[in-house]
């Protein structure tokens, strides 16, 4: 004790300096692009080992595979950053209540339906195909989020919160429940309104796809191209996660949902309204996976009541893959869910002449990853193993 | 005025009747300590006082305000603080956040909130030298300080400790006993709730004993120490 008395005293403020601002802020985006390189590093050597082995009897497998490498890394961006944005909704949902929320598929469907319906209204008052395409994508992108979100606080507050302690299956069917009743109910008013079952999601011009490079092939070249609304995509998306890091990492608020998700009964003896808090994730997820909805719909070009079950299952795969309740590992978890995606659609076929064509096959791979990290690493590539609670 | 009272109050676990009808109350500046074996009823009483729990009759006074249905964040703000029992620290913030959140309620750019911290450090150097460091990888003694610490930031008129020596070496325990006698000399009014009978009783005003979820017997600290049944069931002298 005098020993320690007679240490010198060190100033201790809670201001954060710009430094430490930006370490917390950008500390996660720099795990996300390592992991961005390493999963294209990876993969790709994987491609060249195996197209160079199997080139011995076609020659061409070798050539073609190079060839599309590139493009298929982009599309695994896409896909990753898509993953990436609906896993955050599940994993943070997951981190303040460890309930998987098997309706947030549907938020995200929802999302994708609002934008087309605000998409079509603005068709219908002819202002649509004069519209700056960013400006409409920043209209249909916030309207989006703000229905999705509080769609999502709403299911909680209406089908969760009353069973918060209730057994843990009572909440996860009460989920599933959720979902099919948002899925019909979305059908019942998109059948009943000039948008249809499959509502088409109008765009204004949004200009050619940009050219980054063409790789000779032959006597043609292969360009390599990245359509405006997938760059957009990836810019929204990036700038979601920016966003969200800021707040959990550095705000108020942050802190509050990460000490929820540590321990509720504490964080309650702290002055925190833990019911403010869960709602307010519910707010973010939701809104979060509204902004992909709306992006998905407006990059394919058509939405339906069912699209949310897929990606959101794939999205959850993403984040039991980085670590469920883990945020970085959320978007670490979709990323590399989104390359493997897009390399097995790409390369499959190829690499066994055809046998295995169609996209089915990357879901297959998607799904074998949910069950081989269960098996072997249950807390995920970015997880802590769980803290035990006294 | 009682600071704080509890009268005639019953809490459950479900079925199971925790208390049975518990009146206590805690005068401005004292220090209060509520003894008894494992499974008392002690930590119940902290909680329901906390409003982790809601009893199904009676009623908790604070400052003749009733609080026993109020949240308690809510009864955080009118403050009661809370050292919980096994400290549940946030394992994975850092001891500088877990201080800020027990300043949750409070502007942490404000200068008060800067003279909380700067006292709390002063209570605890040992945390001082740890700020940076992550909550799960303190000892259990800097738990136990930081659990203490954290609700001190709240700024609380009414501190409720539960079982701060538990699991403590005991020179450990020794230093926790004269911090919470210091906390108290600056002004704080104390509710210890201990398996520790004598260390409790020594730095407390008056103590209660609960036995399966009644009150057996309340008194003035010193009588308590000196009573026979006390001695046979608490002290462990014969």
């Amino acid at each position: 004790m005098a020993a320690e008395a007679k240490a010198p005293t060190r100033r201790v403020s809670s201001q954060r300096t710009t430094a430490e601002l930006l370490r917390v802020i950008f500390l996660p985006l720099g795990q996300l692009f390592a992991f961005i390189l390493g999963s294209a590093v990876v993969l790709g050597l994987i491609v060249v080992v195996l197209s160079f082995l199997l080139s011995r009897d076609d020659p061409k497998i070798f050539q073609t595979a190079i060839a599309i490498l590139p493009q298929v890394i982009i599309d695994g961006i896409v896909r990753g950053f898509l993953f990436a944005t609906i896993a955050l909704g599940y994993t943070m949902v997951y981190g303040v209540l460890e309930f998987i929320n098997f309706a947030h598929g549907e938020i995200f469907m929802v999302g994708g339906f609002v934008g087309a319906g605000v998409a079509y209204l603005l068709n219908q008052w002819g202002i649509l195909s004069n519209l700056p395409a960013l400006l409409f994508v920043i209209i249909t992108v916030l309207i989006g989020m703000t229905v999705s979100g509080l769609l999502a606080m709403g299911t909680e507050r209406i089908a969760y919160r009353p069973l918060r302690n209730a057994p843990r299956l009572v909440p996860l069917i009460s989920a599933i429940g959720m979902s099919l009743v948002l899925q019909d109910m979305v059908r019942l008013i998109a059948t009943n309104t000039p948008l249809g079952f499959n509502a088409r999601f109008e765009t204004p011009n949004f200009g050619k796809p940009f050219q980054l490079a063409s790789i000779p092939l032959g006597d043609r070249g292969i360009p390599v191209l990245i359509g405006p609304k997938a760059v957009i995509f990836i810019v929204a998306a990036l700038l979601m996660l920016l966003a969200l890091n800021y707040l959990v990492n550095a705000t108020r608020l942050g802190k509050a949902i990460r000490a929820v998700a540590q321990d509720r009964a504490t964080a309650s003896l702290m002055g925190i309204n833990v019911n403010q808090i869960i709602s307010l994730t519910f707010l973010i997820g939701g809104a979060l996976g509204g902004a992909a909805g709306v992006l998905f719909g407006m990059n394919i070009g058509t939405v339906n009541p069912y699209m949310g079950f897929i990606p959101g299952l794939k999205a959850f795969t993403a984040a039991v893959l980085g670590g469920i309740g883990n945020i970085t590992g959320a978007m670490v978890g979709g990323i590399v869910l989104g390359f493997l995606e897009a390399f097995v659609a790409s390369y499959l076929s190829l690499f066994t002449g055809g046998n295995f064509s169609g996209a089915s096959y990357a879901d297959i791979a998607a799904f074998s990853i949910l069950i081989l990290i269960l098996i072997f690493r249950p807390e995920g590539l970015l997880g802590e193993s769980t803290t035990q609670k006294v | 005025m009682a600071l704080l009272e509890l009268q005639n109050v019953h809490t459950y676990y479900g079925k199971i009747h925790a208390l049975k009808g518990i009146s206590v109350h805690i005068e401005k500046g004292e220090i209060v300590t509520l003894i008894g074996s494992n499974g008392a009823g002690k930590s119940t009483t902290l909680r329901t006082i906390s409003g982790l729990l809601t009893p199904r009759h009676g009623q908790v006074m604070l400052n003749d305000k009733r609080i026993d249905h109020v949240p308690p964040h809510e009864i955080v703000k009118m403050g009661v603080a809370q050292s919980p029992e096994g400290r549940r620290i946030f394992p994975r913030l850092t001891v500088l956040e877990n201080l800020e959140l027990g300043a949750y309620l409070h502007d942490t750019r404000s200068e008060a909130y800067h003279a909380d911290l700067e006292r709390v450090l002063t209570l605890f150097p040992r945390l001082r030298e740890r700020v940076a460091q992550k909550g799960g990888t303190l000892s259990g003694g800097e738990q136990q300080m930081l659990a203490i610490g954290r609700a001190l930031m709240t700024r609380p008129s009414v501190l409720l400790l539960d079982e701060p020596s538990m699991g403590l070496a005991p020179v450990l325990v020794e230093q926790i006993f004269e911090i919470i006698q210091e906390i108290n000399s600056q002004g704080m009014t104390v509710l210890l709730v201990e398996q520790n009978a004598l260390q409790a009783l020594s730095i407390a005003n008056r103590g209660y004993v609960l036995q399966s979820g009644a009150i057996v017997l309340e008194d003035d600290a010193k009588a308590l120490i000196e009573n026979e049944m006390v001695q046979k069931a608490y002290l462990g002298l014969e």
